[in-house]
């Protein structure tokens, strides 16, 4: 088995919640060594948000933290402890990318501002991400992705036109984020290497975000329209939705673009006589009678389970993909042939799984190294051997409070 | 002058709307990228929106978005001529992006072990709707049916109706965005071993990352969260909170939570009900930092929303937002593009670029840089390509074929 692609590479991912720790840990999944650093001081938003095992709270216990930190290794440090800024730095200097999200400001007042740090070492990459930037006069506005997700107007367009917005699940302005965030990092990295010339990075999650509404924001710009919700449907496809299948909350969606696709669909559901009329047989005709077309699929879909649906119309070169839920995700064939999840045993949750990447690399593959870590929980490890510093001075600075 | 971060590399762009984004992000670092087009044009130049609401080839707002930066030229790859050239071109490249159906490419004599063996640093990147093996390797996909396959649909919309899509696509730009990363990850990986390799990415896995938190609620508890409209399911297995709230003029996005940052947004917040004498003896009784949104049920964080509820409705998004700023409550408004482009913070960083459109005869202004860096800033220096724009640049001046080469592959259909 060759080198993985980030063999060597050395990480400080001193950041929190979901952007900064997935970054670093796609890195972590192609081979670079991270060092997660944490504080039980100033605990991690997400290592006291379940879901936990069993329901047991505890900081060790909940699959939320552990997503982010697979392959990572762990240490807690006070960095408000008068010694904790110099051994942040140690950590800082033994690293080639530095990850942070704290509130700006904050890393400059800790000592480990970018300016400061690279005239020591002006081959460090900082990679700093927050809500809205490091600049502005919203740069200190307290926020999470959750909510920040409403300032990128992701949740204006999901539901339907008739009616308030649903909302889009979760942070989603972090899982933008975090890939963009990553891209020019790892092209950073690159270009470090090629020119041994470092930068700091500073990424506003609603900046990245907003790459996504690119469309959007452009037809305002021009035609000066404010987009907004449309349901299901396609302004040029019809049928174009999510048809309610047999089960409890069981749905298939389904998608027609063509003629061809339409002869399909009619086929598969046994060329029934309403599927003749003339009502349905051009997509202008389809498009004028949704409504009853959508009430008609229902019907046939009514009678099978989702998975059912999908096979029959893929089979005959149609569109059609079940609304799957997270059960569906977890057991999904196509996933685990990608090997999609890895398995790892956790000392306190036991055996669960990771997401691997969504790419796989044929040659220089992701690999599951080890669980999430319990807050605190490779400090012998990383002070002694990987910073090298002396058991005396560890239990010195253990007994001082340095590592809580 | 600053440096360009990855000006050294070339990319040949063969994708459709699936993947356009790879290609752009690679641009925006600096590569020199060549978006390969189908002889009279890309079909996803068909993607609404469209400038003047005119569909046409050169008006898709899609088109636009997505691959400025980027040069373009026409090809058909499917006849023996534009093979040729493709080979040739792809010899001193560093990555080709492609988003075919799997196997094509290598029907063509265009797969990665063909041109991987005239070019060992070459990077394939192929994004498809399942990944390049397995099962569902030929299922058809689109938008709608990759976000019902990756999960998150089944989480969004109300209870009353069907799981909902967002209504500007989604799915393809995850797809663009993650298999930059892949790019990314193999060049750093051949500057090692001075090997290129092949990236498979599935939109379908691009799109997990978005489910958050939910998947391990199956995974730890074998419990599966639904979508809840408004509220945001999943605080417990059996409890919610409201996200989005109706206020007098439109929405506001905020949720009582737990843990130290927002339990002071929950204090702020009823400070600010106090202000106006909106708040209940239980909000104001309540010690948000003792409060565990873990133990309470539904009815208690209910009976602790409605008066918030009340008071929202009371107060314009824009009042809203700003007061919530000041206020360091953890609020923003459910804004609109039209509240995006207004949006002060957004101008002060320089956010918006304007970008020269000479066939229009004006410049249009374009969401920028997606990350600021003080070195090798994202320079956005010009609008999509028209079709075949960079034809004689490329194959004329570039590859050295000929002017009256040209003529006869236009004429033959091969550009």
């Amino acid at each position: 088995m060759g080198k993985q692609a980030f063999e060597g590479v050395k990480v400080a991912d001193f950041s929190w919640a979901a952007t900064g720790p997935e970054v670093a840990r796609l890195l972590a999944n192609l081979g670079a060594e991270v060092i997660h650093i944490e504080s039980n001081t100033h605990l991690d938003l997400l290592r006291t948000t379940g879901p936990y095992r069993d329901n047991v709270m505890g900081i060790n216990k909940t699959n939320f933290f552990a997503q982010y930190n697979g392959n990572k290794y762990g240490i807690s440090l006070n960095l408000r402890h008068p010694r904790g800024a110099e051994i942040a730095r140690r950590i800082v200097f033994w690293s080639d990318i530095v990850i942070e999200s704290f509130m700006p400001g904050t890393i400059e007042h800790l000592g480990l501002g970018y300016d400061e740090l690279s005239k020591a070492k002006p081959t460090i990459i900082m990679f700093s991400t927050c809500n809205q930037g490091q600049t502005g006069p919203q740069t200190k506005r307290v926020g999470l992705g959750t909510q920040l997700t409403g300032a990128s107007g992701l949740h204006h367009f999901c539901g339907w036109p008739d009616r308030g917005p649903s909302l889009v699940w979760g942070a989603y302005t972090d899982f933008v984020s975090i890939p963009l965030g990553a891209a020019f990092l790892i092209a950073a990295l690159d270009y470090q290497h090629r020119t041994g010339k470092g930068q700091h990075l500073d990424m506003s999650q609603i900046e990245a975000t907003l790459q996504f509404l690119a469309p959007q924001l452009l037809d305002y710009s021009v035609n000066k329209r404010i987009a907004g919700r449309a349901g299901n449907r396609c302004s040029w496809a019809a049928p174009h939705g999510v048809f309610q299948c047999h089960g409890e909350d069981s749905w298939c969606a389904i998608a027609v673009f063509t003629d061809e696709e339409w002869q399909s669909l009619c086929k598969v559901i046994g060329n029934p006589e309403w599927t003749k009329d003339a009502k349905f047989s051009t997509l202008l005709a389809r498009k004028e009678n949704e409504d009853e077309l959508e009430s008609l699929i229902n019907d046939w879909t009514g009678g099978l389970t989702p998975t059912e649906v999908m096979s029959k119309l893929q089979a005959e070169g149609v569109a059609a993909g079940v609304v799957q839920n997270c059960q569906d995700i977890q057991e999904d064939i196509q996933l685990n042939h990608r090997h999609q999840f890895w398995e790892m045993e956790h000392p306190e949750m036991g055996k669960h799984h990771y997401e691997a990447p969504s790419f796989i690399l044929s040659k220089t593959p992701a690999e599951p190294r080890r669980p999430a870590p319990c807050l605190g929980e490779h400090n012998t490890y990383v002070y002694t051997q990987v910073l090298g510093i002396s058991d005396d001075e560890f239990v010195e600075l253990l007994a001082d409070g340095v590592f809580e | 002058m600053a440096d360009s971060l990855l000006d050294i590399y070339r990319v040949l762009d063969l994708t459709d709307e699936k993947g356009y984004l790879c290609g752009k992000i690679l641009a925006d670092l600096g590569v020199d990228v060549i978006k390969i087009e189908k002889v009279g044009g890309d079909p996803g130049r068909k993607c609404g929106p469209f400038y003047g609401d005119n569909p046409g080839p050169d008006n898709s707002l899609y088109w636009w978005a997505f691959n400025c930066n980027k040069r373009g030229v026409t090809l058909n790859i499917e006849s023996s001529d534009g093979q040729e050239i493709f080979k040739r071109l792809s010899k001193s490249c560093d990555f080709v992006l492609e988003s075919f159906p799997p196997g094509y490419m290598e029907s063509l004599g265009l797969g990665y072990s063909a041109l991987s063996q005239a070019n060992l640093k070459l990077i394939m990147v192929s994004i498809t709707p399942f990944g390049q093996t397995g099962p569902y390797k030929n299922y058809k996909s689109c938008d709608l049916v990759s976000m019902a396959m990756g999960g998150i649909m089944y989480l969004c919309g109300d209870t009353d109706r069907p799981p909902v899509r967002i209504s500007c696509p989604q799915a393809y730009l995850h797809a663009g965005a993650h298999a930059a990363v892949g790019a990314m990850s193999a060049l750093y990986s051949r500057t090692r071993t001075g090997e290129g390799q092949h990236v498979d990415v599935s939109i379908q896995a691009s799109l997990l990352s978005t489910l958050m938190h939910a998947r391990g609620f199956w995974d730890l508890n074998r419990v599966v969260l639904h979508r809840g409209g408004q509220i945001r399911s999943g605080v417990t297995e059996k409890t919610g909170v409201r996200l989005l709230w109706q206020c007098k003029d439109g929405y506001v996005c905020y949720n009582l939570g737990g843990g130290v940052a927002q339990s002071l947004s929950n204090q702020n917040l009823v400070n600010y009900m106090v202000s106006e004498g909106m708040a209940t003896p239980t909000l104001k009784e309540t010690d948000w930092k003792t409060f565990h949104f873990g133990r309470a049920s539904q009815q208690q964080i209910d009976q602790l929303e409605e008066p918030i509820g009340e008071f929202l409705m009371t107060h314009t998004k824009a009042e809203l937002d700003k007061e919530a700023s000041e206020r360091r409550i953890i609020l923003y408004q459910v804004a609109t593009v039209e509240d995006i482009f207004n949006s002060p913070q957004l101008a002060s960083r320089d956010f918006w670029v304007e970008i020269e459109h000479p066939e229009l005869n004006r410049t249009i202004t374009y969401p920028g840089p997606f990350i600021k860096s003080t070195q090798t800033p994202i320079k956005l220096s010009r609008r999509a390509p028209l079709i075949g724009e960079h034809n004689e640049e490329i194959y004329i001046r570039e590859l050295g074929l000929s002017t009256e080469d040209l003529v006869i592959l236009k004429q033959a259909g091969i550009i």
